[in-house]
């Protein structure tokens, strides 16, 4: 059959949608489908968007994932063209060992290319290689009546700009071709550092030279230890070493009870986790795919959260903004909620996109269960960032309000007159784009 | 050794898995089906996974012609060949009820148009070696009230393999018959009660388990083998006043 019912969520299981889902394996199949679905459409890939940025209540969805063939590489310029379905993963397992790997990699292999362009998301490099849509040459993008388009930045500035980090609002991804960057090794050497406070933090990132950076934060941390945690930075092993690839890892089978991430068992966690890395720090080597996806060990960890689902709050925030950053993460850990997953980054100025997330500065996620105080301590950390000149991430976003949103991305007028163009009949819809007001009422 | 795969059915999710699986250990492939636009694109993926070669035939299970310039395709190869039958269809029981003439339609394509092909390569694997890879279906071990047509037809494939192993098994070539469960797949895509539905990937890695061990009959995922072997022993005259 070509639909069938679902009920689908975000990765973070709070927001959900049932609908009509068609999930072509052939490409001939996509004009008829986009034909067939009558009004919105939703265009989706792997579902790692934690809030509700693939979601369409309001009609049917197209699932890209079975469309993820790898349609030409060139073993001189590693240049390749990819079906939007495609994988990270697939793409680091298909082409590491051959000496090349997406340049930009998110911390999940499961996103699909689609969904990394219309994300427009980071990595671990940011701060050095910029976002994955700086390594895109050419979209093929499908427009609202199913024909395709070769979109590039001397065709059409504007629309590629707009389809980069346009969280599926242009139209649907179907190809791409990306430039990879060099793989000099499928192993990485990892330094990690413990950091005991904020202010070593930042110090740490402003003076680190390595590729990979990222830091994991204690988010219950308070007072003198506010702030505190480990940071890891790495590079490519100079010498080859033996190091194991991720495997599938074990599974989550069942909604976790709610009290697994109550507040006295993160603190012990988190206290366990940071001093489990010896004072004077420590250097490992870590095969490539589990550095660069940590949490992919461990298949449907969404289901640690239990059936209510969490939240992921993220924001960038400029970089002279360090006091800004101070009073976050004292709000989050005042207000007890926080999950064991925080993560600091310092990030570089890479953008691709009109929507896109980066500013150079330092990004804060922090996942929280989805109880009734989550809610107001995520606006009120949005208001922070706001009035700090910062800005939240769409991707990881089920709570924002249009205006915040509106403020914090500027080029937002300018996406609207993209979409006017280009989807006239704003066919291409989502819950995200609804509950921001993306295309502008 | 590298080997030649004649893929049969080759755009379906199944045979897209295996075929990649075949790529990853430098095999050539030969993609074997209609939509050979679709199937340019497999081959060209193929090829980026490591395939030594992929070429795309245009096969169809009811144009005969199409199974003989099959095989002389796959002559032209070297190397112990390999055929994979991924091709088969599913058409919904009530319409078959409704139009009985759609019968001989779904015997040519989950069984006699296979078995065809697969006859005319059967000279080849003698003189080289080499494998068969059949996909029968849980369906074929019992006639049951939802869709015993399609089921009738897999039975017919499970015993056409079963001879064909015992005929190649003569000449050191092997016969592998794959019977899966519910996979996730376009043919299953929004049917309603499926249970325990595996992905492809999953399959395609049973199968080629099932090759380098020299496997006769699998289920895949292997717990079909026990959910089976109970339905296979309900007494004929219980069974068939059940609705499963």
């Amino acid at each position: 059959m070509i639909w069938a019912e679902k009920s689908y969520s975000g990765w973070g299981r709070v927001r959900r949608a049932d609908g009509r889902l068609a999930r072509p394996e052939k490409a001939a199949a996509l004009p008829a489908i986009m034909a067939e679905a009558d009004g919105t459409l939703a265009v989706i890939g792997g579902l790692r968007s934690y809030g509700d940025a693939a979601l369409n209540a309001a009609g049917p969805g197209l699932v890209m994932t079975r469309l993820d063939r790898i349609l030409a590489f060139d073993g001189e310029t590693g240049l390749v063209d990819v079906e939007a379905g495609i994988t990270i993963r697939t793409l680091v397992d298909v082409f590491a060992a051959r000496g090349w790997m997406p340049a930009v990699v998110p911390g999940t292999g499961h996103a699909t290319i689609g969904g990394a362009i219309a994300n427009d998301v980071h990595g671990k490099n940011h701060h050095q290689a910029g976002s994955f849509g700086q390594y895109v040459d050419v979209l093929e993008l499908l427009g609202p009546d199913g024909t395709a388009r070769l979109v590039t930045p001397d065709t059409d500035p504007a629309l590629f700009r707009a389809t980069i980090g346009g969280v599926g609002l242009t139209g649907a991804i179907r190809a791409a071709r990306l430039r990879l960057a060099p793989c000099p090794s499928t192993v990485m050497e990892v330094e990690e550092r413990r950091m005991p406070d904020l202010d070593a933090f930042v110090e740490a990132f402003e003076a680190s030279h390595h590729p990979f950076t990222v830091g994991w934060v204690d988010a219950t941390a308070r007072g003198a230890d506010l702030g505190r945690g480990i940071l890891e930075e790495a590079d490519f092993a100079s010498t080859p070493g033996k190091a194991k690839p991720a495997g599938r890892g074990p599974k989550i089978p069942v909604d976790a009870p709610g009290f697994l991430l109550s507040g006295p068992i993160v603190r012990l966690f988190n206290r366990a986790y940071y001093t489990r890395i010896p004072a004077a720090g420590r250097v490992r080597q870590r095969h490539l795919t589990r550095f660069l996806f940590p949490l992919d060990g461990l298949r449907d960890w969404n289901r640690l959260y239990g059936k209510r689902g969490f939240h992921q709050f993220q924001c960038v925030l400029p970089r002279e903004a360090t006091d800004s950053l101070g009073g976050l993460l004292e709000a989050v850990a005042d207000a007890g909620l926080a999950s064991p997953l925080a993560v600091l980054k310092k990030l570089g100025p890479g953008r691709a996109g009109m929507l896109s997330f980066p500013m150079e500065g330092w990004t804060l996620a922090v996942d929280f269960p989805n109880r009734a105080r989550a809610a107001p301590l995520i606006a009120r950390l949005e208001e922070m960032t706001l009035s700090a000149g910062g800005r939240i991430y769409l991707a990881k976003d089920a709570l924002a309000r249009p205006d915040a949103v509106a403020a914090m991305y500027p080029e937002l007028p300018a996406f609207r007159a993209v979409l006017a163009e280009c989807d006239p009949q704003a066919r291409f819809q989502t819950d995200l784009a609804r509950r921001l007001d993306l295309r502008g009422s | 050794m590298s080997a030649c795969w004649v893929v049969l059915g080759a755009s379906s999710a199944m045979a897209r898995a295996f075929s990649r699986q075949a790529a990853a250990r430098g095999h050539s492939l030969i993609l074997a089906g209609r939509d050979t636009l679709d199937l340019a694109r497999d081959a060209a993926d193929a090829v980026a996974r490591g395939a030594a070669s992929a070429e795309v035939a245009v096969w169809d299970t009811r144009l005969p012609e199409t199974h003989a310039a099959l095989a002389a395709l796959a002559a032209e190869s070297s190397g112990p060949l390999g055929v994979a039958v991924f091709a088969g269809a599913m058409p919904e029981q009530a319409v078959m009820d409704d139009d009985p003439s759609l019968i001989s339609g779904l015997i040519s394509d989950s069984f006699s148009g296979l078995a065809e092909t697969v006859h005319r390569l059967a000279p080849l694997i003698e003189a080289r070696g080499g494998t068969v890879l059949g996909i029968g279906s849980v369906a074929g071990d019992r006639g049951r009230l939802g869709n015993y047509l399609y089921g009738a037809a897999k039975a017919a494939f499970h015993t056409y393999l079963a001879g064909l192993r015992n005929r190649l098994g003569r000449r050191g070539a092997h016969v592998v018959t794959v019977k899966p469960g519910f996979v996730d797949t376009a043919m299953t895509w929004g049917l309603p009660g499926l249970f325990l539905v595996a992905a492809p990937e999953d399959v395609a890695r049973a199968c080629w388990r099932a090759i380098d061990k020299k496997r006769n009959v699998i289920y895949a995922p292997w717990f079909w083998m026990i959910i089976m072997l109970i339905i296979r022993l309900v007494p004929e005259r219980i069974f068939k006043r059940l609705k499963i």
